[in-house]
């Protein structure tokens, strides 16, 4: 608890307002992270969630080892597979956290602090010897806390369906890559916890917030790579057909397609599971000499590929919730 | 001033060009119960919200149980307990449970907690249904909940924002006893309201607010004194009112106004207890009396006069 707090104020989000005040921002914090969590835990909206997921996991899974089981022994890189083998008419199990690990992420946290407002707690709880800091911390907190444990539950299923369906154990390597996906995909909900926080302080109906939150991941899921190809074709043209061209166009395409945070997931994921990948990028073939095709990179190698990424949903989680927080300082709690 | 629960000295706070509360001096003393009384939206809100810290004040000093809320937040919050308007609790948990999470904000240890919990929840009258949920339960019995929630930090001072707001008469009844009970242990009760009979049974002192600024403060008589000129009103029922009587009526000490009351008598404001010469004034005049009533003047009157009042002199400022 202490390394949190230490971490929490050295990264520079100690409360503004804190200065000069009484007493540690964060009084109160884990009786708010108790309270919430056991409300997560036990709700119904949950239970719902939790059950999808164990669904599509256990589906695809299960679709997975069929395909895979005639490979065993082939592949070094077996467990990695059963997360992205995809079997018709069911896509792999990481196509569908996209999906649901958003879902989840904005269904924990849409109506937390509007909620407060609607039920007319939040003058009560703010009347206790607590500071805003820890209301809001200890609600960000509970629901990632919720997040990793659905996720860790569900990662650590689908290995134990994948020992017992292949006879095998995963092994060091494969482990290792495991967990930092689990890690990347417990931050990607993150960034999705933290814009549905900022719009429950935003919105006073918890709907509102709901279908922004939506509204928001839809954009960058469906139409955020349509709206990158016609910029980069807006502000690099091709106007003489010069390799140069082509290059930039393309380059530009890429950058500003990871301003979405489904890009960086999903290069992460790719970076993480498929070791033999070595690039996002566009490739010439000069950079490709000396280098054997399809030869796994080790875990190190991986991780510093898909650094920029990790990092990329890591800060952009931090920042969303820091612009909630300063919002949160900022408003009148009475009704 | 030791005994002073809270003081504020030119306590401003502006949004924007409106002036919510104007340069407010309030002091409340230590064992009373002070009645803020005042239309909606005067700024009483506001006020309780700064004696909180849970917002700045625009200018001005606060001091409440000697600390700056501003400053020291947590100091004042874990030693006030204050009950918003319109409370609200956690529906889908029992009292126990919210009462045990109020607890562990207060940073209440456990076995401390569920023994201040019991005792609060019976105190209140609500030791049966402790492991209801809050949802089942009627506006009277949240209201109480609230009490037993600010009761659990066992505070010296409690900030009630319209307590009695929605309720039935009984329950209005109910919920002043235990007002009551709570000064009888000498613990300072600052008391927001519009609705005044109530206030005036359980209130030591009132100051009337309107407009973010408190003009007139003091116990009730003190208040009718100021406000109505006279603090004492008797009826005077005579079997035949004529004009030597009221005359001689209007001659006695202290008296402000003689109205003649539809053929039976007549109604005095007077600014002391004077029965006994106004019993004699109506027998010396030759008249036969039958009764004599006083009545103080109740607080919705001064209320209504004194914004009446007020009304005519700033006609522009809504009520």
């Amino acid at each position: 608890m202490s390394q949190l707090e230490a971490g929490m104020v050295r990264s520079g989000m100690a409360a503004p307002q804190a200065q000069g005040k009484e007493g540690s921002p964060w009084t109160g914090l884990w009786a708010v992270v108790g309270k919430e969590m056991a409300d997560h835990l036990t709700s119904i909206r949950m239970l719902i969630l939790e059950l999808l997921v164990v669904l599509t996991a256990a589906g695809t899974v299960y679709a997975a080892l069929q395909t895979l089981r005639s490979t065993v022994g082939q592949d070094r890189f077996l467990f990695l597979r059963l997360f992205t083998t995809a079997r018709e008419p069911l896509p792999a199990f990481v196509g569908f956290l996209g999906l649901l690990v958003p879902l989840i992420a904005i269904a924990l946290a849409f109506d937390s602090v509007n909620g407060e407002f609607n039920r007319r707690t939040l003058s009560r709880v703010l009347a206790q010897p607590i500071y805003r800091d820890a209301l809001l911390m200890g609600k960000f907190l509970a629901s990632f806390f919720t997040l990793a444990l659905v996720l860790t539950v569900i990662w650590l299923l689908i290995i134990g369906m994948g020992v017992i369906g292949l006879g095998l154990p995963p092994g060091g390597e494969e482990v290792g890559r495991m967990l930092w996906f689990l890690v990347a995909t417990i931050f990607y909900g993150g960034i999705w916890l933290a814009v549905a926080l900022l719009f429950s302080i935003l919105f006073r109906q918890p709907a509102t917030a709901a279908l922004g939150s939506i509204a928001v991941w839809l954009f960058f899921t469906i139409f955020w790579g349509i709206l990158a190809q016609l910029l980069a074709r807006t502000l690099r043209p091709i106007r003489y057909g010069f390799v140069e061209e082509v290059l930039a166009q393309a380059r530009l395409e890429l950058a500003l397609s990871r301003i979405s945070p489904n890009t960086l997931y999903t290069e992460a994921t790719i970076g993480l599971l498929s070791p033999s990948v070595r690039s996002f990028g566009i490739i010439l073939p000069e950079q490709l000499q000396g280098i054997l095709l399809g030869t796994p990179l080790p875990l190190t190698q991986s991780l510093l590929l898909i650094w920029p990424q990790l990092t990329g949903l890591i800060a952009a989680t931090l920042l969303l919730f820091a612009l909630g927080y300063v919002l949160f300082q900022r408003q009148e709690i009475r009704a | 001033m030791a005994d002073l629960v809270i003081e504020t000295q030119e306590l401003t706070k502006r949004y924007g060009d409106f002036t919510a509360v104007d340069r407010l001096d309030l002091k409340v003393r230590s064992g009373e119960v002070f009645g803020l009384l005042g239309p909606n939206g005067s700024g009483k809100t506001t006020t309780i919200l700064m004696l909180l810290g849970l917002t700045e004040p625009t200018a001005g000093r606060v001091q409440v149980l000697g600390f700056d809320p501003a400053r020291q937040p947590l100091s004042v919050k874990s030693r006030v307990g204050y009950m918003p308007d319109s409370i609200g609790f956690y529906d889908e948990l029992t009292a126990r449970e919210n009462l045990i999470y109020i607890a562990k904000l207060n940073g209440i240890p456990r076995k401390e907690a569920y023994r201040r919990i019991d005792q609060a929840l019976e105190r209140v009258g609500l030791g049966d249904v402790a492991e209801r949920p809050v949802r089942t339960f009627s506006r009277g019995m949240r209201q109480r909940l609230g009490v037993a929630d600010v009761l659990i930090k066992e505070p010296e001072l409690i900030i009630m924002d319209e307590p009695t707001q929605g309720l039935d008469p009984a329950g209005a009844r109910e919920f002043l006893e235990l007002i009551q009970g709570l000064k009888e242990e000498r613990i300072s009760i600052l008391l927001a309201s519009h609705l005044l009979h109530q206030v005036q049974a359980v209130c030591d002192r009132v100051g009337l607010f309107r407009s973010g600024k408190m003009f007139v403060e003091g116990t009730v008589p003190e208040l009718a004194r100021q406000v109505l000129g006279g603090a004492y009103r008797i009826q005077v029922h005579v079997v035949r009112p004529d004009e030597a009587i009221q005359q001689a009526l209007g001659r006695l000490p202290g008296v402000l106004r003689v109205t003649p009351r539809d053929g039976t008598g007549y109604e005095m404001e007077t600014r002391e207890d004077i029965r006994p010469q106004v019993a004699q004034a109506v027998v010396g005049a030759g008249g036969e009396l039958l009764t004599l009533e006083i009545e103080q003047p109740s607080l919705d009157e001064i209320y209504a006069r004194y914004f009446q009042q007020a009304e005519e002199e700033v006609e522009h400022v809504p009520a």
